[in-house]
């Protein structure tokens, strides 16, 4: 087999050395009724690699391709162009092939690149201190409600109806076993509910749980949310599902969020049928000691040169054990580090421009879509993602769309299936990737299935 | 040798005169110290060339960002050479041996690299519509197959994004099995080895953590477990092989005493590439078992993840696995159960875990792995891991304290302690001693159970050669340790750093860049 190195030679011979007779000696703890005679039945045996690469290539074939399409999908995962060079880098053996830099004299390279990528996403959100990344956007999401419980010693969250279905799901799934109480909705076409959420919070409350843009594309204001909050000595959590947007719209942090999470597969990460992907978490440094994950920090050798090491793991669960502030291990490094290496080739100048591309064209799209007589616009603003209602359900026409080979969106009818109110409800992201063809096939494609 | 310039280049030095085998710029050929993208880069600076947008009216909703945000940028080639630079700085297991004990360092086939990057599989996005995606759920339902077939199991949970947050799906099944049965059972009894992440999940889930003792020969005292069973006992946690590198012997009388106790049974897999295609978890009892896909698996770790950690489940916790999940139709079509159909499909589900599917990036990989080796070459892959520890182990019990070396062969990893050393010398100065002699150290300090414990995972992948050369290294080291070597305690001399001061950074954390925003 072409990843072992060992001939039949060496193994008898090591054999020798270890004092065993044959292999199966070295298994003898393992109760006789449990050894398999051979290799385990009903599976088939070695293949080469051209045989393997075969396989997918066929099964590969079998999906469609966002690049072969015109394509809208968004609702917390979007089709950027990601840089030649990104993907050339993660590969580099070094960083592929590296473990978490648990040795900081040999691991320079990531733990420079983890002190980079946290001061980048603490900027990009407005906040003081980021960590070396989580999961993906629902599982950081969760931690954070998990933190401001502990910051506040407060077991009541409030989400908006505005947080991504699935997020809302991941935080009732673990709210049910640690006992947390959630007050959730389901979105209003009508409008956001930032007034329900100022609304819902009491001297129970420990945190406020808000979309940014929204699920539906739609950008609320902040501010008041915030002040409401802090007023009620209860934490602001902003979930940014679309890093992007924060090259034109102001930072959550900026209007006075105290944990920013988001998602960062927009940049570096591709789309990759849901994971993996990155999970951003940024906070202010007064709460650093509570946050969950890895975080990289700044220090020197023995001869006073700068260098990074992994700190504060006090909190982790190496050392703290059923004290830990998470479970985490294993984050989403090489995700990490491609968001990084995608935010330094395009730097302030080329987000703000790639931001300003993307509303632009999503701005065009929606102009053209709601001419059509029967779609109309859901949101008064959006960033490269908004919601139109059809004059009938767009799950169907979701796939009537595809079968004419243009991906069309995602119907809030996936996201919220039996919501009579929702179901018309097509979201649709519009990101530099489309061209003004892909434009043109929407609407017409659109136009024939609603005839 | 004389302190290199330890500042590094600065463009304040001028013509500085450099004297001995100083560098003017501090660095040392391929040795190439690189600074930080905020010293380098500037706001106004691109590698991506962006078309204009074409114009069109604001709906910002007058929340346009207008302040600095402070992201310097760099050219492509720039940004390429800053990157490179900084990679040359790590190890990796393409450079060399990387015995990280519990982690499974070997070696990663680029066909899995290829195969992820088909179009039809990175370039899919998770909310397509099912007939746009046959392909994508096919990979998973044949991973799902071969790692329920491989366990034994009766099925398996594939959204668990790594060995952690399998441990958490499993924990949950357990806590929603219990629930249907109206038991409000509060405690998951842990062995003192367990990995960390073990005690971390229970609390995570809300359980409380008991410690179980171990014997003397390193494995659960199944007494002291059978004494400790009852009626508030949720169930245990286990590690098979466990972190000391030993198989569990008695598991089976484990799970059959916490079943008769009404508990359940959870396996920490991530040793699983020892017993991988030998032996089968579910017939030894197991309720449920993460699969670090990363380890056993082959996918790359990145520095850091991601990961993949799919669990297998026994008949008893399968009805409460998370969704969505891969099913195939009477027509052979598949689909994902969602919380849609989830009261047909699934009733007793405990919910969503995370946004979407799970880690298809790392299920390509390890499917191409797999299927590479086939059930005859995974078996393999176990009987080498073993034989490559073993002859770890007993290559070096003659120089180092091998503390369950009496007790018979281990399986994948051989476990020493800092036994013997000279007064003041400690296991961390045999890891910095390695480093220089080329190699990445082994796991030191875990598990917490034996004095500076040093944990060498060689895995099936290295020749014998390779390991020969370890070994001679390690003894050499391990050699200096024990004659108190003063030179050892201020390794590595030859890393890109010397011995970096973790007390400072934690004493006065410097967690970001807090140069200029305008500047930076
Ligand atoms: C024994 C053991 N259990 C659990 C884990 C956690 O796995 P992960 O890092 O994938 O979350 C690890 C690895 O880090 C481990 O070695």
């Amino acid at each position: 087999m072409r990843y072992l190195p060992l001939t039949p030679e060496d193994r008898s011979e090591m054999l020798g050395v270890i004092g065993a007779g044959a292999i199966d000696d070295l298994f003898v703890d393992v109760p006789a009724e449990a050894r398999l005679p051979g290799p385990v039945p009903g599976l088939p045996l070695r293949a080469t690699e051209m045989t393997v690469e075969r396989h997918f290539s066929a099964l590969a074939r079998k999906n469609k391709a966002a690049s072969d399409h015109p394509f809208f999908l968004g609702a917390g995962a979007y089709k950027h162009h990601v840089p030649a060079s990104v993907d050339h880098l993660i590969q580099r053996g070094e960083f592929l092939t590296a473990y978490t830099p648990y040795q900081p004299e040999i691991a320079q390279g990531t733990l420079q690149v983890l002190f980079e990528f946290q001061t980048q996403v603490a900027r990009l959100f407005g906040c003081d201190v980021a960590n070396a990344s989580m999961y993906d956007g629902s599982t950081a999401c969760w931690e954070a409600i998990g933190m401001a419980g502990r910051v506040t010693r407060r077991k009541k969250a409030v989400l908006s109806g505005g947080l991504h279905p699935h997020y809302v799901s991941v935080a009732k799934t673990m709210a049910r076993f640690t006992g947390d109480v959630l007050d959730t909705a389901t979105p209003s076409l009508d409008g956001t509910d930032l007034e329900r959420l100022i609304g819902a919070i009491d001297a129970e409350t420990s945190c406020v749980v808000v979309q940014y843009p929204d699920v539906l594309g739609r950008i609320d204001d902040l501010s008041p949310l915030a002040a409401a909050c802090q007023a009620a000595g209860a934490l602001l959590i902003a979930v940014v599902t679309e890093p992007v947007a924060l090259g034109a719209i102001k930072a959550p942090g900026e209007m006075g969020a105290d944990i920013v999470v988001g998602e960062g597969q927009s940049l570096g990460v591709g789309l990759q049928f849901g994971g993996p992907y990155v999970g951003l978490f940024a906070t202010r440094d007064k709460y650093v000691r509570q946050m969950p994950g890895r975080l990289c920090g700044e220090t020197v050798d023995a001869t006073g040169k700068r260098g990074y090491v992994l700190t504060l793991s006090t909190r982790e669960q190496h050392i703290r054990r059923e004290k830990a502030t998470s479970n985490i291990c294993t984050n989403s490094g090489l995700c990490a580090l491609a968001f990084s290496i995608h935010m330094t080739l395009l730097g302030e100048r080329g987000l703000r421009d790639l931001a300003a591309l993307n509303h632009a064209r999503a701005v065009q799209t929606a102009d053209r879509l709601v001419a059509i007589p029967g779609v109309s616009l859901v949101n008064d603003s959006f960033f490269n993602e908004f919601t139109v209602t059809l004059p009938k359900p767009a799950r169907q026409i979701v796939h009537d769309l595809a079968a004419k080979g243009v991906l069309g969106g995602v119907s809030l009818g996936r996201l919220y299936p039996g919501e009579a109110a929702l179901e018309n409800g097509l979201v649709i992201a519009v990101t530099e990737v489309v061209t003004d063809e892909d434009i043109a096939a929407l609407e017409a494609a659109l136009k024939e299935v609603l005839a | 040798m004389n302190a290199p310039n330890t500042a590094g280049w600065r463009p304040e030095l001028g013509e500085a005169h450099i004297a001995g085998d100083e560098t003017f710029t501090g660095n040392r050929a391929l040795m190439l110290d690189e600074r930080l993208i905020f010293e380098i880069g500037d706001a106004s600076t691109t590698g991506v060339d962006i078309d204009p947008a074409p114009a069109a009216a604001s709906r910002l909703g007058n929340l346009a960002r207008s302040e600095a945000i402070g992201l310097p940028g760099l050219s492509e080639p720039e940004t390429v050479r800053h990157y490179t630079r900084l990679s040359r700085q790590n190890y990796g297991i393409d450079l060399g041996f990387f015995p990280l004990g519990s982690c499974t360092m070997k070696h990663n086939p680029r066909l899995n690299e290829a195969v992820a990057r088909m179009k039809g599989f990175k370039d899919v996005h998770p909310l397509q519509p099912r007939e746009t995606v046959q392909g994508a759920l096919a990979v998973i339902d044949e991973l799902a197959h071969w790692l329920v077939t491989l366990t034994g199991m009766d099925s398996v949970a594939m959204s668990p994004k790594a060995g952690a947050h399998g441990e958490l799906c499993g924990i949950l099944a357990i806590k929603a099995a219990l629930e249907a049965r109206g038991e409000d059972r509060k405690v998951i009894l842990v062995p003192e080895s367990a990995h960390g992440t073990n005690p971390a999940t229970a609390a995570f889930a809300g359980f409380s953590v008991e410690n179980i003792p171990a014997t003397e020969a390193g494995r659960v005292d199944l007494a002291a477990l059978k004494a400790r069973l009852g009626p508030d006992v949720a169930g245990v946690m286990i590690t098979n092989p466990n972190t000391c590198g030993l198989f569990e012997p008695d598991l089976k009388a484990i799970s059959d005493a916490v079943h008769a106790a009404g508990g359940y049974v959870y396996c920490d897999g991530a040793n699983f590439n020892a017993i991988v295609g030998k032996v089968r978890p579910g017939d030894l009892g197991v309720d449920a078992m993460h699969i670090n896909l990363h380890k056993t698996f082959s996918t790359p770790h990145g520095g850091g993840g991601p990961g993949s950690g799919p669990v297998v489940l026994s008949a008893a916790l399968s009805p409460y696995a998370p969704l969505p999940y891969v099913k195939r139709e009477a027509d052979g079509s598949l689909r994902l159960v969602e919380e849609e159909t989830a009261a047909d499909d699934q009733p007793a589900s405990f919910g969503r875990m995370v946004a979407f599917h799970g880690q298809m990036g790392m299920f390509t990989r390890a499917l191409a792995y797999i299927l590479s080796h086939g059930a005859d070459g995974l078996k393999q892959v176990a009987e080498d891991a073993v034989l490559n520890a073993n002859y770890v182990l007993r290559s070096l019990e003659g120089v180092l304290d091998a503390p369950f070396g009496h007790s018979g062969p281990c399986m994948h990893e051989a476990l020493f302690t800092d036994d013997g050393f000279a007064e003041g010398f400690s296991t961390l100065d045999v890891a910095k001693g390695l480093i220089d002699e080329g190699f990445h150290p082994m796991t030191v300090y875990f598990p917490l159970v034996v004095h500076g414990a040093m944990l060498v995972e060689p895995t099936e992948t290295e020749s014998k050669a390779a390991l020969d050369q370890f070994i001679g290294a390690l003894r050499s080291v391990a050699l200096r340790a024990k004659q108190g070597d003063p030179a050892l305690k201020s390794a590595p001399h030859f890393a890109p750093r010397r011995r970096l001061d973790e007390t400072l950074a934690a004493r006065k954390p410097v967690l970001a860049w807090k140069g200029d925003k305008a500047e930076g």
